[in-house]
């Protein structure tokens, strides 16, 4: 009975979610919508962003370059011209709103909507500007290759955790410059202090560690964010994000572990957040309070930023290609060869 | 005198025409046979495309499910379209839409020639065969399958335990040995005509109709009964995983499918311009008459498997998260805990870390925080000492650090003091190896100049952490390597107990221990035991030491180390 309850449950909290973003559309205004270009079988990928023009450049080539088709972008009032920007993009279709971040529950009302709308059938990268996705072989295979892949081996969601990644020395020392690759000043990462427990309700792990918790959240470490992700599906309209891209409802999407020994395919999201904008971003948060659990973070980032802390230890790993990180144990090919 | 090739073809059809028009047009005719599922659209534009080669033909269109029937129709039927139209075939080639040729076809033609009357075909007893799915290996010859495995999985299944239940069994055609294998085969002529021309074709046909995966048994049992002249193999490289399904080949393989020396592969990723635009070029150096040695390959899909199904031991990450059930590997390398040792000798660790090149710890969980080997807020992997941050998840701290420091043995001092939460963990870990002396915590607190009231509660604490910490070592569900003593045994021949820890730890150190570790002065430990007792409390984890021990003393100092040849 219990779990016959517990499904019905979990239906009706999906439900509630594609009901959230329904209501939620029309806080979306549709800026540029260049959707009929959107082929069957297109990879696509969708952000939710605020002032982040800076990144943009380098993001785009980099998601073009691995194979992706199409970017669905909502900008959140931004006012340093990355509508501008990315209105000039052929491959961008872009809405833009001015209502609240916290309460489309960080976004994920706002993109749960377009998906639905837009990207039923379709492959899908859900990611923020300051994340870069690798996988395996990603050096010599394009994306389609990886979801061709998976296709054929009947896998709905793949997992991409969430790898911090930090420059050496103060986080201003280096300045970084548009287009530029945030991996040539932020390239180091801790290799091995993460911390994981699985959720039993939504049946996700849920991991934390890194520098983040290391350096910012070591007096309240339940508090230090979550690093799973799941950001790549094959959508359908039936699907919705729960908790950012941390987890999805049906909760069969988030079985992208083997708990019997084995070890299924996964990837990294490598997160270039530490750059020298990285001080005004917070501050900027900070005063917006649009972030999760009272933007908690970010009122320990500033906390801890005024004294302008290194990241860097002696343990740092320097980061060199996925092949690395997948002997680290950060990442695995699975049974892809 | 040529070979011919039969190809099924259900997608990406550009490629089956590249590699179709490459054989062909080298004088090696082809059969197509299209899926029906293929809409005209598509199909249309591919014999459209292919009209200007005379040797190409398309044979009669059948529906394909797979596992079913519709595959070997197809198949019989692509087959007499060759038989029939090309006198000058003397092999017949089973390909896919996703083959490749890896070597010239005249190497291919000429191999053949030399081997005229030999039928390569993987055709192996259902004993003989590791790789079936679902389980069924003799059942799919006794049982029926009418449903699709893949569109009616539940119907599928069901169907499947009401014959068991039932015991249906069906009769397996006399004079037939069911015998599977690869569908991609190369028959002779004269084999393939017996097959497809044999007076009880329709009862076979009947039979293998209601055959689970009939395509890689049914070629394969009838190529016995006509031919003695069968080398048991494929001569196109094919590699399947743990579900059962191919795997793909990508441009990244390019120099390994090269040095494989296989003459087809498959099955090729659609995209992988490269790999078609380098084996599909007509000026190919030819190679010598080399035997196919896919060696290597065999051994990347292999691995790649295991890691799939048995992972890296002592991982845990965020697609690897084994249950608590399961006993092996938990963690990833052999372990040493020490309890008590820090207390009794002097600058244990470091005595350690020179006996065995092992890297010693300190309390990994004190209080105060980890005591890394050489100090420091981090240690390998980034690990932070923290407390806090180590307390969030004990167990998980200690298979990351063990994880991140494979390769170099681990050593840390364990106590009561210590949080006990990784005691259950350490103890059902077959990776740890935990030596305990029993009730040298006592001794810190006999140095220490504090109240005897304060001492008396402490020890009092400490005696119960550690007995239930006891309690589970000694529990039935302990798989570590665990060696207990008390106290007053330990001091009494300290070596003996060390050499057998420290032989166990490795071979790296041969030469026997020329020098014990410091043992502190435990004059007047005895009298410390008996004011305890005086004071209520019962002290008994350490054994029985004798109130007055001043005539143990200089013995011990005088004590030569400990030497066996």
């Amino acid at each position: 009975m219990g779990a016959w309850r517990d499904k019905y449950r979990m239906r009706w909290r999906r439900k509630y979610r594609l009901f959230r973003a329904f209501r939620r559309r029309r806080e979306l205004t549709s800026v540029q919508n260049r959707t009929k270009q959107v082929r069957k079988g297109d990879i696509l990928l969708f952000c939710t962003m605020r002032n982040e023009k800076i990144r943009l450049a380098y993001f785009l080539k980099y998601y073009r370059d691995l194979g992706v088709n199409h970017f669905f972008f909502v900008d959140n009032d931004s006012d340093d011209g990355s509508r501008e920007f990315l209105l000039q993009q052929d491959d961008v279709s872009l809405w833009t709103t001015k209502a609240s971040y916290r309460r489309a529950r960080f976004g994920v009302d706002w993109l749960n909507w377009l998906q639905r709308k837009y990207a039923h059938g379709h492959w899908t990268l859900v990611v923020d500007p300051d994340e870069f996705f690798v996988f395996p072989f990603c050096d010599t295979r394009p994306v389609r290759a990886l979801t061709d892949w998976l296709d054929a081996s009947s896998i709905r969601s793949f997992s991409a955790m969430l790898l911090d990644m930090y420059p050496k020395g103060a986080l201003d020392a280096q300045p970084y410059h548009e287009g530029q690759d945030p991996m040539e000043i932020a390239h180091w990462f801790d290799s091995g202090n993460y911390m994981i427990s699985k959720n039993d309700v939504i049946g996700n792990l849920w991991i934390q560690g890194g520098p983040r918790m290391r350096a910012f959240f070591a007096d309240k470490p339940e508090a230090a964010p979550a690093l799973n992700k799941i950001p790549l599906v094959k959508w359908d309209r039936s699907y919705a994000y729960y908790s950012s891209t941390h987890s999805l409802l049906p909760r069969s999407l988030n079985h992208v572990y083997d708990e019997s020994g084995g070890e299924k395919a996964s990837g990294v999201l490598l997160h270039a957040k530490f750059l020298d904008t990285f001080s005004a971003k917070a501050a900027e948060e900070l005063s917006r309070r649009q972030h999760y659990s009272g933007s908690q973070e970010y009122k320990a980032y500033h906390t801890r930023l005024r004294d302008n802390p290194d990241l860097w230890c002696k343990w740092s790993e320097k980061y060199i290609n996925w092949r690395q990180l997948e002997i680290l144990g950060l990442m695995s090919k699975g049974n892809w060869a | 005198m040529t070979v011919g090739f039969v190809m099924l073809v259900h997608e990406e059809l550009h490629r089956a025409e590249q590699v179709a028009r490459h054989w062909a047009t080298q004088d090696c005719p082809v059969v197509i046979h299209v899926d029906r599922r293929v809409p005209s659209a598509k199909h249309d534009p591919l014999v459209a495309s292919l009209a200007d080669l005379p040797n190409v033909k398309f044979s009669r269109r059948h529906r394909c499910d797979w596992g079913g029937w519709s595959l070997v129709a197809a198949t019989q039927d692509a087959c007499e379209v060759m038989l029939e139209s090309f006198d000058q075939v003397s092999h017949v080639f089973m390909a896919s839409g996703s083959c490749l040729p890896l070597r010239p076809v005249e190497e291919l033609k000429r191999y053949l020639a030399a081997r005229p009357q030999t039928n390569f075909i993987e055709s192996v007893t259902t004993d003989d065969v590791p790789w079936t799915v679902g389980g069924l290996d003799w059942e799919r010859f006794t049982l029926r399958f009418p449903f699709s495995w893949k569109r009616h999985r539940k119907l599928f299944d069901k169907y499947v335990e009401l014959q068991r239940k039932f015991k249906v069994k069906r009769v397996i055609p006399e004079g037939l040995v069911p015998h599977m294998g690869s569908q991609w085969w190369c028959l002779t002529r004269q084999t393939l005509s017996a097959i497809l021309a044999d007076p009880r074709r329709r009862e076979y046909d009947r039979y293998f109709a209601r055959v689970w995966i009939p395509d890689e048994s049914y070629f394969q049992t009838l190529v016995r009964k006509y031919s003695n002249n069968v080398e048991s193999r494929s001569l196109t490289l094919s590699k399947f995983d743990f579900q059962g399904k191919p795997h793909t080949f990508y441009d990244d393989h390019l120099q390994l499918l090269r040095r494989s020396d296989c003459f087809v592969a498959r099955k090729i990723w659609a995209r992988a311009d490269r790999l078609y635009a380098t084996f599909l070029r007509s000026n190919h150096t030819l190679m010598q008459g080399t035997e196919p040695n896919p060696g290597k390959i065999d051994r990347i899909f292999a691995k790649a498997v295991e890691r799939r199904t048995q992972g890296r031991d002592g991982l845990y990450m965020q697609s690897r998260f084994p249950g608590s059930g399961v006993d092996r590997g938990k963690t990833c390398a052999a372990y040493s805990i020490f309890e008590g040792f820090s207390d009794i000798f002097e600058n244990f660790e470091d005595w350690l870390g020179q006996a065995v090149g092992a890297r010693v710890h300190g309390h990994l969980y004190a209080p105060e925080g980890a005591q890394f080997s050489g100090g420091g807020e981090t240690s390998s992997g980034a690990l932070p000492s923290n407390a806090r941050l180590r307390d969030y998840n004990p167990c998980g701290y200690l298979t990351a650090m063990l994880w991140s420091t494979r390769g170099e043995r681990q050593c840390f001092m364990f106590g009561p003091r210590d949080n006990q939460y990784i005691s259950w963990m350490v103890a059902t870990d077959p990776n740890a190896q935990i030596s305990v002396i029993t009730g040298a915590w006592a001794v810190p607190l006999f140095k220490s100049n504090r109240n005897f009231a304060d001492i008396r509660r402490e020890a009092a604490w400490l005696q119960k952490v550690e007995s239930e910490h006891l309690e589970i070592l000694r529990s039935n569900h302990t798989k570590a390597r665990v060696r207990i003593w008390t106290m007053a045994d330990f001091i009494e021949s300290p070596m003996e107990p060390l050499q057998a820890i420290i032989d166990e730890i490795g071979a790296r150190n041969v030469r026997r221990l020329a020098e014990a570790p410091r043992m502190v002065d435990l004059t007047g430990f005895g009298q410390f035991l008996q004011n305890l007792k005086n004071q209520g409390m019962h002290p008994y984890l350490m054994g029985d030491f004798p109130t007055n021990n001043e005539p143990d003393r200089p013995r011990k100092e005088q004590r030569r180390p400990y030497l066996v040849r």
